[in-house]
């Protein structure tokens, strides 16, 4: 289908092709292999400019001539997924960690900041989730108590990702632990800082090029002044941060689905059994066609939400939530499909589908479980029926 | 430093086929492309800019559509480009082509260094690098698998020849033609994409370069094509299966049976 990109848009998705092609695709069973974070494909992207796409000219990158910024984003990070979603949310996991700066961050934090993040000087992440809170913000025990021009940071955030690539990073901590989510700060806590330092990697079931770790906060004094918004507002941060970044997820999703499609695809158009190609066969056919129409669907929604936010649009919410749910599920459900048509070679782990497969499950889980993304959705319903009712 | 680099549109040899009637190559359906070899000389001449600062001036001679790999090289970080085109440009030979290369690298004036790949991958010949050093009556390191010094006075550069390195130490302005041992060519930047779309690229013809007309194209040219075939296949390959010690004697036997000289 087209959806009449601008130019600007095809160069970008060009230009991630390219990477793709020359950097991510030789590498990917290896570094999935070996749970390697892809340095040297990172330093590439950031030559090419490709971190700097969702941030304004004014701070140092370019996010105006694409439109905006969020659809360049779920441009670029579709089309690496088609490679390797594990390299792919290892580039997108910048923009999350960004975009607290971005959204609610002051004058000064985003001339500080964002420049570097730009031009890929540095990388960022987003620290959020904690052991005993994961769907349920208000769980946060990490604490940030104010001690005259500092916060002093205690405690373990929880499968990071990014953690220990990145040196920015945006924490959301407890400052009011007696108001529950609306105790909740936002912090922008830079690598090195004392009192600051890594745990353990994850061993992952897939995305296994991406770090995740945990972040181990002991005493660690930072600055009053990085402080992300206000006081008490660091679940608003959060949500705002996600709402706006979950087109990224599905994007992600999207692009390991269709990498997915595009092998099953390639695979029965050569399978030979029965003294025919495996494509001629109905039961063949029929899989690729729903896969094909899922994958469709499913960039319809993610564009769709994406240029939402682009235009300015202050709600989408349930959009972004809507994306994110559909094109995660039909991504486990084309991944599994394209097992299933490849046979015992998609079992096998000389081809790409199964790492697919794997990398397809996190998309259900991460920047918000899908049962959450639909509890989003049906309060944005129940709300816009209750106001229709009035 | 200021850089040329002399690039050559080329069809996508993959797929290339020759019409052996015309004794020409079948071009229709092919896509054009930046000769892969002038990618290094590229990046060579970027990775020397971005350290000692200065200018990569990229130039090509072609049909007015060659401006495209021009723009290609802009968004890898050239930063200016210039198309020589010119009807009677057509039917150069290397001889011609350089000559008006180096008549371009004149114009653009006060040059240190050419740079070519090693060869393009249509012609094959390797020439027009030295060539363009011929004409320019500049000193040329062809061949060219590393530099290890460039300052404003002198280049020197190791010489990849078979069997062997030469270090040779030049003064400038040079003619290097580059290896892909060189470097690894780095990707187009969005940056430079942007830049690629909107940069002003001017025309030379042959007036603007103040050449003869004996000087360029088809009358400049002192070679003809005269036909262009596959070489006849000979013999075919024999194909034998069987242990080593066997296979080992059959060889020897054949090859001393054999008229191989």
């Amino acid at each position: 289908m087209n959806y009449y990109l601008s130019e600007e848009l095809n160069d970008l998705k060009d230009l991630c092709a390219k990477i793709a092609e020359k950097y991510i695709l030789p590498v990917r069973a290896e570094l999935d292999e070996e749970n390697r974070f892809p340095r040297e494909i990172i330093k590439v992207m950031a030559e090419s400019d490709l971190n700097g796409i969702y941030i304004p000219e004014e701070y140092g990158g370019f996010a105006e001539t694409f439109g905006g910024g969020s659809m360049a984003l779920t441009v670029a990070t579709e089309e690496l997924s088609k490679a390797c979603g594990g390299v792919a949310v290892s580039y997108a996991a910048n923009a999350l960690g960004a975009m607290p700066i971005l959204i609610s961050g002051s004058e000064e934090q985003k001339k500080k900041y964002l420049p570097d993040l730009a031009s890929g000087k540095k990388l960022a992440a987003f620290a959020l989730t904690e052991s005993e809170a994961g769907s349920d913000a208000g769980g946060v025990k990490t604490k940030a108590v104010k001690d005259g021009d500092s916060y002093v940071l205690n405690g373990t955030k929880q499968w990071i990702t990014n953690g220990g690539e990145a040196q920015i990073y945006t924490v959301i901590a407890q400052t009011d632990p007696s108001r529950g989510t609306r105790g909740l700060s936002a912090f922008i806590v830079e690598e090195g800082t004392p009192g600051f330092s890594y745990g353990k990697k994850e061993d992952k079931m897939g995305i296994r090029a991406s770090s995740t770790m945990e972040l181990i906060f002991e005493d660690c004094r930072i600055p009053a002044e990085n402080l992300i918004a206000r006081e008490g507002h660091g679940f608003l941060v959060a949500m705002k941060t996600l709402n706006k970044s979950r087109p990224g997820v599905a994007a992600q999703a999207l692009g390991i689905a269709q990498g997915a499609l595009d092998e099953a695809a390639k695979y029965a158009s050569e399978r030979v059994q029965f003294g025919h190609r495996i494509d001629s066969f109905q039961g063949i056919q029929f899989m690729l066609a729903d896969m094909a129409t899922q994958v469709e669907a499913a960039r319809a929604l993610v564009y769709s939400a994406s240029r939402m936010i682009d235009a300015g649009e202050r709600k989408y919410e349930k959009e972004s939530a809507m994306a994110k749910v559909f094109a995660s599920d039909v991504a486990m459900k084309v991944t599994t499909d394209a097992v299933q048509i490849l046979g015992g070679y998609g079992y096998m782990k000389e081809y790409p589908v199964e790492k697919m497969m794997r990398d397809a499950k996190i998309t259900q889980i991460y920047e918000g479980t899908n049962q959450i993304q639909r509890s989003v959705i049906a309060s944005a319903l129940i709300k816009e029926t209750a106001a229709r009712g009035k | 430093m200021r850089i040329v680099v002399a690039v050559k549109q080329v069809p996508d040899t993959a797929e290339v086929r020759i019409d052996e009637e015309r004794g020409t190559l079948i071009r229709e359906g092919i896509p054009s492309i930046l000769n892969p070899f002038d990618e290094y000389a590229l990046e060579e001449a970027m990775k020397w800019r971005d350290k000692l600062g200065g200018t990569v001036t990229v130039i090509t001679m072609g049909p007015p559509q060659a401006e495209a790999v021009l723009r290609e090289a802009v968004s890898m970080g050239a930063d200016e480009a210039v198309l020589l085109s010119d009807r009677a440009f057509a039917g150069a030979d290397t001889w011609a082509t350089s000559h008006t290369l180096a008549k371009a690298v004149e114009k653009i004036g006060d040059i240190d260094i050419v740079m070519t790949g090693k060869q393009a991958i249509d012609g094959d010949t390797a020439q027009t690098g030295p060539s363009i050093a011929a004409s320019l009556d500049w000193p040329q390191i062809t061949f060219v698998g590393f530099v290890r010094e460039l300052n404003q006075d002198s280049i020197v550069a190791e010489r990849y020849v078979e069997g062997g390195c030469e270090v040779i130490r030049s003064s400038l302005p040079v003619v290097i033609t580059v290896l892909k041992d060189a470097n690894t060519p780095r990707l187009p930047s969005l940056r430079g994409k942007m830049k690629s779309r909107k940069i002003e690229i001017p025309v030379w013809g042959r007036e603007d370069l103040e050449l003869p007309e004996d000087e360029v194209g088809l009358d400049g040219s002192p070679t003809r094509v005269v036909k262009i075939t596959t070489p006849e296949i000979l013999s075919n390959g024999e194909i034998h299966h069987g242990e080593s010690e066997k296979l080992a004697k059959l060889l020897v036997d054949s090859l001393l049976g054999s008229e191989v000289p």
